[in-house]
């Protein structure tokens, strides 16, 4: 993998950080001349995490295959948001099939990419936690194992949010939707249900998986360049804030992705060939209950009565990923993590 | 070339003479010849440039297609009965996005109760999908119609669905003259597509589209399969003049000129049809066939012309809409409108019970008694019918239908039949 890891240890633009390597190192969405694979005008919400993800995922596959990429779409809010036609915000060849087939569509495009001879144009794959996880499952596990030549991004919000906040196999147990209601003696979703497709795609032994944030977008800029100086089925999962449906304040949306990060909730790992080869360590552990508070889907954690319990099962589940990916360990390769350390 | 070949593996050297760039392909009965003929074409290299990919559903089967067609590349597969109900999504996807994908059903009934064979219950289902539908009436039909189908289907930029019956034909063998390759090269022009996934010209593909213009879009589809009813009988002639056989088109008039009775049909039950009409004829009725080829578009006005001559048509139908009856014989009711003909629907040959001569000729008997109900359920088992009737009435808990009937017809084989 050749993508040089960059870490620039500010917050707000990427701008003084990019003033400081080789312009080849800068990120893509810092570069004029980028894309804008989705560009500006399109409907979602403010603070759309998953408008940000597309947007840094895309103008950096562009990059990476000098905009020779052909890109399909499961419905959702993506889908709905970016083609209000006549408009478009797509500046790349783009299509969308169905809700549960991007992945099979995608397959599609590459077979006959392949058939044609032809070797350049690249092909990505999109949709959202219920496009992924749930409903287009099949179609994606089937691309996985036949290692069609694509690469498929998951925007992970945790719910059906183009339908109304409805509860996926990615929601998160005991949040809020309007399926898993605030009620009863185990409000919110229901705990021992749900899966981890990064995990089941590492499981496909595929030679690229990777998980990233909005709040680290220099990372999935990078990851998503390494990803496609691979050839086969690659998979990035990116959790995406989503205010409507967390019920965040749209301002908090990369302060919420950091947090999912530092509290251990939302494991950042890369795998090849079916290992775990890297882990984002977190550089500020953060109790659970900063990162719940943020959201009204976890309100009831807190109103009318604070609930312990499930607070403190919130925390077994974050310290569980902290453990399992050693989140926390110093890497002793990472010299930029051991400054940090002593500084702190 | 003449060659004793089984129905399934003349289709894919015909469908493979079309040069296919990307077949998609998931196993069910009794489709499964086919596409195992084409993977060993793909495979062992003699049909190339094609990319075969084993899916892990119809649904993926039917969405490789679409992807593979949107960017260019002329798409095939072909399935049946509970997959083909498993793509419905897709088909309506594929015809409505207006990609010319080219795909066998090879007809079987539909589940619950399971069942392999063959009726049309499977592609009727569909009718409405936006496919064109081609029903064949022989093996040496649905060779030539495949090749017909890409050349109609890329022309309109509409998919088109070829039927052919479920083991009646994809498990006979019998002579079948098979197309030379220079012949479709000729017959059949390179795939242009009307819209394409193409770095060079961005296009979004699959936008949503409201109120404001939903009808037209609806519209334009229904106008291409209006299209279709001047192309197909053009690209039937054109495939007459370049290969010296009639084959496709609207419809198969089998001594119906002057008939008094007529029965329509299609697909392979056509052959035994005309053997009893024969027959007839022999015996000095005034009977005649005419033969669904078309059934989607809907060639109303051949089909009124064919048949306005008639006192009474009978529609024998392999399939049929639970709740109301005939499927065909209601489209052939609006062919007819206003016309002093009386239609009679007569459902046969469900989940691969044999349509017999003899069946057939009880059927035509009762009509010239004046007897016909306006729908007859051909060979229905009244007595097993009513026993589980029966049984219903006299109690609450009386069981799966399907398990009960079974018991009370004993072990298969066992009995009469």
């Amino acid at each position: 993998m050749s993508a040089t890891r960059l870490k620039y240890f500010q917050t707000g633009s990427f701008a003084a950080g990019n003033r400081l390597v080789d312009p080849d190192q800068r990120s893509v969405q810092s570069d004029p001349g980028r894309a804008n694979a989705i560009t500006c005008g399109h409907r979602a919400c403010q603070g759309c995490g998953e408008a940000l993800g597309a947007r840094y995922a895309l103008d950096a596959a562009m990059r990476a295959t000098g905009g020779d990429l052909i890109a399909t779409n499961a419905t959702g809010c993506l889908e709905v948001f970016s083609t209000p036609y006549p408009e478009s915000s797509w500046q790349l060849p783009w299509i969308h099939s169905l809700f549960g087939n991007a992945a099979a569509v995608a397959t599609g495009v590459a077979a006959a990419l392949k058939a044609k001879g032809n070797t350049h144009t690249r092909v990505v794959g999109q949709g959202g936690d219920g496009g992924t996880v749930d409903i287009g499952f099949a179609c994606l596990s089937g691309m996985f194992e036949r290692g069609d030549d694509v690469l498929f991004i998951c925007y992970d919000n945790e719910a059906y949010m183009n339908t109304g906040v409805q509860r996926s196999a990615a929601t998160p147990p005991a949040a809020y939707t309007s399926t898993t209601q605030a009620v009863g003696d185990e409000p919110g979703a229901t705990w021992g249900q749900g899966k981890s497709v990064p995990l089941i795609a590492l499981a496909h032994e595929i030679p690229y998986v990777a998980t990233a944030t909005i709040a680290d977008l220099r990372d999935l800029e990078r990851k998503v360049q390494t990803a496609m100086e691979v050839r086969g089925a690659r998979y990035i999962h990116v959790l995406v804030t989503c205010p409507l449906g967390w019920g965040a304040a749209s301002a908090d949306s990369i302060k919420l992705a950091r947090l999912a990060t530092e509290t251990g909730i939302f494991p950042v790992w890369e795998g090849e060939h079916g290992d775990v080869v890297s882990v984002t360590k977190i550089r500020h552990q953060t109790p659970v209950e900063e990162y719940l508070k943020l959201q009204t889907r976890y309100r009831h954690l807190f109103l009318p009565a604070r609930r312990e319990d499930i607070i403190e099962r919130i925390q077994a589940r974050a310290d569980r990923n902290i453990a399992r990916f050693g989140l926390l360990e110093a890497a002793d390769d990472d010299p930029l993590d051991l400054q940090v350390e002593a500084g702190s | 070339m003449f060659e004793q070949i089984e129905g399934s593996q003349a289709v894919a050297r015909a469908v493979a003479a079309c040069r296919p760039e990307v077949i998609c392909a998931y196993p069910i009965s009794p489709q499964t010849h086919i596409v195992e003929g084409l993977s060993r074409l793909v495979k062992s290299g003699r049909l190339a440039p094609c990319e075969f990919v084993n899916v892990e559903s119809e649904y993926a089967a039917m969405s490789v297609a679409i992807g593979a067609s949107a960017t260019g590349a002329r798409a095939y597969t072909a399935t049946a009965s509970q997959g083909l109900l498993y793509m419905t999504e897709a088909l309506y996807n594929a015809s409505g996005l207006g990609l010319p994908i080219v795909m066998t059903v090879a007809n079987r009934a539909i589940g619950a109760p399971i069942n392999i064979w063959n009726d049309h219950s499977d592609s009727m289902s569909q009718r409405d999908s936006g496919w064109i539908q081609l029903y064949v009436e022989s093996n040496q039909e649905a060779v030539d119609v495949h090749l017909q189908a890409f050349r109609l289907a890329e022309a309109l930029s509409l998919p088109v669905m070829v039927c052919m019956d479920g083991f009646i034909l994809t498990h006979a063998v019998e002579s079948v003259e098979l197309p030379g390759q220079e012949q479709v090269d000729q017959f059949l022009p390179a795939f242009e597509p009307r819209q394409q996934l193409d770095p060079e010209h961005p296009l979004t593909i699959g936008a949503m589209v409201g109120p404001e213009a939903y009808t037209e879009v609806r519209y334009l589809a229904h106008y291409k399969q209006m299209q279709a009813l001047d192309l197909i009988p053009e690209v039937a002639g054109l495939f007459e003049q370049r290969f010296g056989r009639s084959s496709g088109g609207f419809l198969r008039h089998y001594r119906s000129d002057d008939a008094g009775t007529i029965v329509v049909a299609l697909g392979s039950v056509l052959g035994t049809i005309e053997d009893v009409v024969d027959e007839l004829r022999d015996a000095g009725e005034h009977i005649g066939a005419v033969g669904i080829r078309t059934f989607r578009p809907w060639p109303a006005d051949e089909v009124r012309a064919a048949l306005a001559g008639a006192k009474r048509v009978i529609v024998l139908e392999k399939a049929f809409a639970i709740g109301i009856g005939g499927i065909v014989s209601q489209d052939v009711h609006g062919a007819l409108a206003g016309l002093p003909i009386s239609v009679h629907t007569a459902i046969a040959g469900l989940g691969g019970r044999p349509i017999t001569k003899a069946s057939l000729r009880q059927l035509l008997a009762d009509a010239r008694a004046g007897q016909l109900a306006p729908i007859t359920f051909v060979d229905l088992n009244h007595a097993l019918v009513d026993a589980e009737i029966q049984r219903m009435l006299s109690a609450r808990r009386s069981g799966p239908h399907a398990e009960n009937m079974l018991r009370d017809i004993g072990i298969v084989g066992a009995g009469p039949v």
